[in-house]
């Protein structure tokens, strides 16, 4: 198997809570190799937005050791970590997290700024971005003149513009009727199709059997590894009635 | 991220609340429109004084004729002249270097065909323009010959000038004062307003023997050698206030005032005069110091608190800012840059305010008033620094946010 994406060993994610220790992660070691797709499920509070945070350079360990495309990340300092992830990690969000009041070509445009790309470039490169998420009409429209679904794929439109390795997303389907479900797996299944490595957090198991690989959480441990021949979303949302 | 993009964000942030962003600049608009009318004031008052003290001519005493009370107000005007000619004339000989000019005025009607004016009159000796340092900008002063006399000639200001005789040239023409023929044979130099606020270019002057046998007349002048003001002209570089004691010493020894009498003539230092004047205006100016200092401490605050209010409306947008790879420094310069911006803003704003309130005060109250490109500099300095200082700790508090916290804030 070839050098993995994610390589994580004995992970471990501790909040003091006045006297308590709450273990958000105790002891995760686990290889994400290019071009897998994961989804990472688990009861409420089993550490999977912790276990996303650390993969995603948001939060350091308490302990262990993370390698992210061979880099050994668990102990950069505030910048190096923002550097990261603006170069290797696309975020989506279950509540999208759009800029109010900015178009949606603007906030694609944002990880951009902050690669210190030329304002010519960032105009192309988010714009190429709506066109490939099916919003090029929508292109200057704001969060709130859009649909769930159409902010999603202008989120995910964010994650991709700065060509990362690797898309985290935490209940990406979260705030999406199902339907609307459907179509942003169906989106991120054809990312995974070209060669991205997604890593997923969802309850549902409807969304998860989308997925290449199924990890379960409980207590921050990882309980469950299992492969899965996942679904196909786009020809499930084009058989689907419309409504339901 | 540049300069000019933070600044694009920055605007927009606060055009999205406009009405929260202008109720957070006003006390930068009030303080930086205190400073500009303060400068403007401090600088307009400062300059009427230099002005004032270069048409006075420097290092003169006015000696007056008649007691002061104690307040410094001379009491009845011209009722009472104690001064004569002949003080004017020992105080040169007595006290060596000095030159002493006596005055002699009144009011009269003088008349050029059928334009009329009225005017005061000065009756004087041709040291008065030497001591005044008042130059003549046409024609020729008068002499010992003129004055020997009695000669029928007369300078006129440049008021009269204007007002007489319109555009054309004064000198050689006749007048009539108070219907004594006389030949007009100079024209003086303007001098603009007194520090009292007269005007001193209106007024003919004569010699002081033309005076007193033609134009004034003996009526109200129960001495035949008396005269209102000396104007004493002390030598560049002496001590003015050696030379104010020598002339009183020598006046009240003339006048035979027992030690413990009052005076029977007020003395002054004309620059005492104007520097007194400057201090009422730099009592405003402090004044316009404190206003301006606490509004711009308040507006800081105001700053301060309205971009702490932003953090934390904003604690999201800070946590996907942060995600998508905003590193500390970008979000302590975005929100620096708001807060310098609103204070900028306010800054200019307040500038528009001052210079329009300075002119206002010009207009309206007739104050001297200088706007200088430094005071403008100034204030636009002020303001950044206001903003800096005061949004440094906000900016800062976003800087540090926790981005998986912020990410999560509701
Ligand atoms: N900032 C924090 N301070 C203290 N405890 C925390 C903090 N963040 C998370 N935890 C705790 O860590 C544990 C794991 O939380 P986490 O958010 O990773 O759960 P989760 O699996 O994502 O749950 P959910 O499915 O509800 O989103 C929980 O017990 C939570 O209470
Ligand atoms: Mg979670």
């Amino acid at each position: 198997m070839a050098a993995a994406l994610i390589r994580t060993r004995d992970l471990a994610r501790t909040y003091q809570f006045g006297d308590t220790e709450v273990r958000a992660l105790d002891g995760v070691t686990i290889e994400v190799g290019t071009g897998e797709f994961v989804a990472v499920m688990g009861p409420s509070g089993s550490g999977k937005s912790t276990f996303m945070n650390v993969l995603g350079c948001l939060d350091r360990p308490s302990r262990g050791e993370y390698f992210l495309d061979g880099h050994a990340v668990a102990a950069l300092a505030d910048d190096a970590l923002a550097a990261f992830r603006n170069r290797y990690i696309g975020f989506v969000f279950q509540n999208f997290n759009l800029l109010p009041r900015t178009s949606a070509l603007e906030n694609v445009e944002l990880p951009l700024i902050y690669a210190g790309i030329a304002a010519r470039e960032r105009r192309l490169r988010a714009a190429e971005m709506i066109a490939k998420v099916g919003l090029a009409a929508r292109a200057h429209h704001q969060p709130a003149q859009l649909s769930g679904g159409q902010q999603q794929r202008v989120a995910i439109a964010r994650a991709l513009v700065t060509r990362p390795r690797l898309i985290l997303a935490d209940e990406p389907t979260g705030a999406l009727d199902s339907r609307t479900s459907l179509e942003i797996m169906a989106l991120l299944q054809e990312l995974n199709h070209a060669g991205m490595t997604v890593v997923i957090v969802t309850h549902e198991t409807d969304i998860a059997r989308f997925a290449r690989r199924v990890l379960r959480f409980r207590d921050g441990r990882i309980v469950a590894d299992e492969a899965n021949d996942p679904l196909d979303a786009a020809r499930m949302f084009a058989e689907e009635p419309a409504h339901a | 991220m540049n300069l000019l993009a933070l600044l694009r964000v920055a605007l927009r942030a606060l055009a999205v609340n406009k009405l929260r962003s202008l109720l957070t600049m006003l006390g930068i608009i009030i303080g930086v429109g205190a400073v500009i009318v303060m400068i403007a004031v401090g600088s307009g008052a400062q300059a009427r004084v230099e002005e004032q003290i270069r048409s006075l001519g420097s290092n003169l005493l006015l000696i007056l004729s008649g007691a002061t009370t104690s307040g410094g107000v001379r009491m009845g005007f011209g009722s009472n002249l104690t001064l004569t000619e002949d003080d004017a004339a020992a105080i040169p000989r007595e006290i060596p270097e000095v030159m002493a000019a006596p005055a002699l005025r009144g009011s009269a009607q003088i008349v050029w065909g059928n334009q009329n004016w009225s005017t005061i009159i000065f009756g004087v000796t041709p040291e008065y323009l030497e001591v005044r340092q008042w130059e003549i900008a046409a024609g020729r002063s008068f002499d010992a010959t003129d004055m020997a006399g009695a000669a029928k000639v007369c300078l006129v200001g440049q008021t009269v000038a204007r007002q007489l005789f319109g555009g054309v040239d004064p000198v050689g023409q006749s007048i009539r004062v108070r219907r004594v023929p006389f030949t007009v044979i100079g024209v003086l130099v303007g001098k603009g307003q007194s520090m009292m606020g007269s005007d001193q270019d209106d007024l003919v002057i004569m010699p002081i023997s033309t005076a007193r046998k033609r134009v004034l007349g003996a009526a109200n002048l129960a001495k035949q050698r008396s005269v209102g003001t000396i104007w004493v002209k002390v030598p560049e570089g002496n001590d003015m206030k050696a030379a104010e004691e020598q002339v009183r010493g020598l006046l009240r020894q003339r006048h035979r005032l027992q030690p413990g009498q009052d005076d029977d003539f007020s003395l002054r230092n004309l620059e005492e005069v104007a520097a007194a004047q400057e201090a009422s205006s730099r009592v405003l100016a402090l004044l316009l110091a404190a206003v301006a200092s606490v509004s711009l401490v308040v507006g800081g605050i105001g700053i301060m608190n309205i971009m702490l209010v932003s953090v934390t409306e904003r604690t999201r947008e800070i946590g996907l800012r942060r995600a998508v790879g905003a590193r500390t420094r970008d979000i302590l310069g975005q929100f620096l840059v708001e807060a310098v911006t609103l204070s900028l803003i306010g800054g200019l704003a307040g500038i528009l305010l001052g210079v329009g309130a300075a002119y206002a005060i010009a207009q309206f109250a007739g104050w001297r008033i200088v706007l200088s490109p430094d005071a403008v500099i100034l204030a636009v300095a002020f303001a950044f620094a206001i903003g800096v200082f005061f949004g440094f700790y906000p900016a800062r508090k976003a800087a540090y946010l926790n981005p998986v916290e912020a990410l999560r804030f509701e």
